[in-house]
């Protein structure tokens, strides 16, 4: 699963209030079927732990001042997943060789400024994995390391997912990041705080919906000279993105759409609907076309 | 007869550890309405490298060795010799540079009016209607109504539109070259397609040489002529941008074309390359990728391999082992690289 | 598997973890001159002022004869209006005052770490009080309400004397305690300790103090710099009962018996003043050199 989007759409918002760290204005967070904030005390924390979010800034997200053993080890005292150094450090070092930080005897005194980004990176997940989560929220986890080692971050989430069964959501901005992410999955198109299109990723990539992936999608500067150079572009009405203080009536993306019809975008809030092809989008227009022929050729 | 040309750039910073040799002995050459890319990723020098082609660097950097030659209307000056005046004078009016961090370093309380008429009056522009009439055609080139954009307040403007404001800064005394660095690492996609697009346009009309530094390989597949690979502090690869995207000889450059998934086409096989960066300290023996090169024999840890010719004049690569790297690709044959996609 | 990193290290590793640190920041110290020679200063004033009195045998007694020497081989200094020996007094001063200071700066700092800790993590109405009662502190004229607090309850041991001085003082550390703690605490690695349930012992002391370590020692010596200008202060305004002999009380003297008067007397004012400046000199030069030895990324570097 992925959420794409770009910056102030949200995407940081929305993972934030994913791991209950946040309080939402309106609607609920649905955890095993019951909402997270009727739920207090324990269950709050039980459900907490449950999700587990991975930051952006492999700089921020790791105590300057505490070793990975340090870091590492005290949710698993505060849990009770370990008693007394001996069996803390064993678990610690099987953590970080779940993460590929081998030999683990090279990292465990390691204060986070000794460590690349990447290192730094696999720590967060190794800490993520120390509560045993259901769900990891992958906040543009790879955004701010180095091209060349991006994948291999991406490839040990997804065999996290496999092996402990943790579902990972990734936030990301980079839509060939998520595409390879989520090959096998979903793929969520935000756009100023709403999902506009949530599809399977090969469905989206080559046939978008919604005018805004379509947008995006034709937009995107790929490593290939010959695709990049050659690609169509989807013309915008507008370059400028609305503040999220002040949204259009309507359609929050109907200023830019180059479908927009008068009087129906601008005035009713498109709802996440279900088309042919196992996908939703919040469009009146590619609601409209997209349901309408098949209709009309079965009649 | 190049704009700039390169020859032989060492640059080191001094630290508490020890000198970092970030830049060493790099040699390029622009021509004239040239775009370069000069690609690398944290560390590899490239920043140090543009910043030194404007003698911008911060204290504590030492020039080691090399010249940056500059030529204009046949008369060639060497940067690195030139006084004070001569050097703010090349800054603007011959070489602007766009920063990555600029988006935050306009002054927020001063409107764009008087950033126009600041950098104007630093160039001794002193007539006001001159400098109105210039900006506001500077705003025009870059698509943006001067009449609401002078006015405002740089926090009133978005990401893209301080990045137009910016190219046309530096547009202002019709350099002959730009530097760009990172120029759209902050920005949306959306906002990046109109920022690449515009800056393909000035080029066109303008016929400026352009060079970008960048770690993103896309926006080179954009808009460059040529693209260097820095590894380290060297140049690793140069080429045409057709000849490093599709028949790349260093096995860097590679590993670097193959980290980075598409969106458009096939999958293909992605993969990252295995292991980190080099200390700058204490680089190891012989060529500073091979820690990391599936390709590497005993060899390559001996010494440094130079800058060498491959398959075309235009292209070189500092790899003793080009040659095996070609028949990889042409082969088809499955990648020894540490991780492949599953 | 190496075991020194464990949370409960034996007896030796408890010895050798201190140890190893000590040599470090002793090594680092050692690139940084000006802070080394603070140090120095340090540790030759802590060692005059509380170990050397430990084998020079105190000498009080009044001597007629001998009022107002200059230096000379038997008075190094001098001796004072009593004919005593100057550097004798020196010698004997010092302790006094510095357990002033460091009382003084260990009362200031903790009602500032604490209090300031936990207006921050608790926020709301607490907060907003907190904060009200500092900012009303922080704009008191100190000197002056020191001297009112001095006059009226006449502090007659150092102890109380400490703790007066560290009451007044504790307000512009907890200013910028609370505001650190505040930015802190929207950390990324804070939120991740909050989503891992570590309770709010642990993110307060483990996770957020821990960072601020060394800006607590650099203020805490900064502390007492000025809790001991303002000690000698009240001391040579004769607004303390004086009794035995330090640093202040030379000066009171000095000045109260006309001194000044005297053409061999220079060295017996300069001598409490200087001690009192060198000492703060070594804090203060020693303060700045451990803003670069805190710094985590300078640490094996």
């Amino acid at each position: 699963m992925c959420l794409v989007g770009e910056s102030g759409c949200g995407k940081t918002t929305t993972g934030r209030l994913l791991a209950g760290l946040i309080r939402p204005t309106s609607g609920r967070l649905l955890y095993e079927g019951k909402d997270v904030w009727q739920t207090k005390g324990a269950d709050l924390a039980r459900f907490r732990r449950a999700v587990q979010l991975v930051h952006q800034d492999p700089y921020a997200s790791l105590n300057p001042t505490r070793t990975v053993f340090q870091t590492l080890s005290a949710p698993l005292y505060r849990h009770k997943k370990a008693r007394g150094g001996r069996q803390a450090l064993a678990a610690v070092s099987e953590l970080l060789e779940r993460v590929d930080l081998t030999p683990p005897d090279n990292f465990v005194s390691k204060y986070p400024h000794q460590l690349s980004g990447g290192q730094r990176q696999r720590v967060s997940i190794a800490r993520a994995l120390t509560v045993d989560p259901k769900v990891i929220v992958a906040d543009e986890a790879v955004s701010m390391v180095d091209v060349s080692i991006r994948i291999s971050l991406l490839n040990l989430l997804l065999a996290l997912g496999r092996e402990f069964g943790v579902t990972i959501v990734l936030i990301t901005h980079d839509l060939a990041v998520a595409r390879y992410f989520a090959r096998h999955g979903r793929i969520g198109v935000m756009y100023l705080g709403r999902v506009v299109e949530l599809a399977e990723t090969e469905s989206l990539v080559s046939d978008p919906a919604h005018p805004y992936s379509a947008a995006l999608i034709a937009a995107i500067p790929e490593a290939d000279p010959e695709i990049t150079r050659g690609k169509k572009r989807v013309e915008l009405r507008s370059a400028e993105i609305p503040s999220l203080l002040d949204l259009p009536p309507g359609c929050t993306f109907h200023p830019r759409c180059p479908l927009s019809e008068a009087g129906l975008c601008d005035v009713k809030i498109p709802e996440l609907l279900a088309i042919p092809g196992h996908r939703e989008v919040a469009c009146h227009v590619a609601v409209r076309e997209r349901t309408a022929e098949p209709a009309a050729a079965t009649a | 007869m190049p704009v700039l040309s390169v020859r032989g750039l060492s640059i080191d910073y001094l630290t508490r550890r020890g000198a970092v040799h970030a830049v060493r002995d790099v040699s390029f050459e622009l021509e004239k309405s040239e775009t370069l890319a000069i690609i690398g990723e944290s560390g590899s020098g490239k920043t140090t490298l543009a910043v030194g082609l404007i003698r911008l660097s911060p204290r504590g950097t030492r020039v080691a060795t090399g010249e940056i030659l500059y030529t204009k209307d046949g008369m060639t000056s060497d940067i690195r010799k030139l006084d004070d005046d001569d050097l703010r004078e090349y800054r603007w009016a011959e070489c602007a540079m766009v920063f990555q961090a600029a988006l935050n370093s306009f002054n927020p309380v001063i409107t764009i009016w008087e950033q126009f008429l600041d950098t104007a009056r630093a160039h001794g522009i002193k007539d006001k209607h001159r400098v109105r009439e210039r900006s506001a055609e500077l705003l025009d080139l870059v698509h943006l109504d001067a009449r609401r954009v002078l006015p405002a307040f740089p926090h009133e403007l978005s990401g893209g539109m301080k990045q137009r404001v910016l190219i046309a800064l530096a547009l202002m005394l019709e350099p002959q070259m730009l530097i760009l660095d990172e120029p759209t690492t902050a920005l949306d996609i959306l906002t990046q397609r109109s920022i690449i697009d515009l800056l393909r346009q000035l080029r066109q009309r303008l016929g400026f040489s352009m060079i970008f530094i960048s770690h993103d390989l896309s926006i080179a597949a954009e808009l460059a002529d040529r693209m260097i690979t820095m590894y380290a502090g060297r140049v690793v690869e140069r080429a045409r941008v057709e000849d490093m995207f599709y028949r790349p000889r260093h096995p860097y450059s590679l590993g670097l074309l193959r980290a980075v998934p598409r969106v458009s086409g096939a999958l293909g096989s992605v993969a990252s390359i295995p292991g980190s960066p080099p200390d700058l300290i204490r680089l190891p023996k012989g060529c500073s990728y091979a820690p990391r090169c599936p390709y590497a024999i005993d060899a390559c840890r001996e010494a440094e391999p130079p800058l060498l010719k491959v398959d075309t004049p235009e292209h070189e690569a500092a790899c003793i082992r080009w040659q095996h790297v070609a028949e990889v690709i042409g082969s088809k044959a499955p990648l020894p690289v540490a991780e492949k996609l599953a | 598997m190496s075991t020194a990193i464990l949370a409960r290290p034996t007896l030796g590793q408890r010895v050798a973890g201190p140890m190893v640190a000590t040599f470090e920041f002793l090594r680092l110290l050692a690139t940084r001159p000006i802070g080394l020679a603070g140090f120095v200063g340090i540790v030759f004033f802590i060692f005059l002022a509380f170990v050397a009195p430990l084998f020079v045998p105190l000498r009080n007694d009044p001597s007629l004869v001998d009022i107002y020497q200059a230096p000379s081989a038997a008075h190094p200094l001098g001796t004072d209006f009593q004919g005593r020996d100057v550097l004798n007094q020196i010698v004997y001063g010092g302790r006094d005052i510095l357990t002033v200071a460091i009382l003084a700066a260990l009362v200031s700092t903790f009602i500032a770490i604490s209090i300031g800790s936990v207006a921050a993590t608790v926020g709301g109405r607490l907060d907003t009080a907190i904060l009200a009662i500092t900012d009303v502190t922080l704009t008191l004229p100190k000197l002056i309400l020191l001297i009112a607090v001095a006059a009226i309850l006449r502090p007659t041991s150092f102890v109380f004397l400490a703790v007066i001085l560290g009451l007044l003082q504790w307000s512009s550390l907890l200013r910028q305690v609370r505001s650190q703690v505040l930015s802190l605490k929207e950390r990324d690695y804070v939120e991740a300790a909050r989503s891992l349930d570590l309770g709010l012992f642990h993110i307060v002391f483990r996770e957020i103090l821990p960072t601020m370590r060394s800006y607590i020692v650099i203020h805490f010596i900064l502390a007492m710099t000025e809790a001991m200008y303002a000690q000698v202060f009240i001391i040579f305004l004769g607004l303390v009962p004086v009794s035995g002999s330090n640093w202040g009380i030379m000066l009171y003297f000095a000045q109260g018996q006309g001194a000044l008067f005297y053409k061999d007397s220079i060295w017996y004012i300069l001598s409490p003043i200087l001690a009192v400046s060198l000492v703060q000199l070594s804090l203060v030069s020693f303060a700045g050199a451990l803003e670069d030895i805190f710094n985590p990324r300078l640490r094996g570097a």
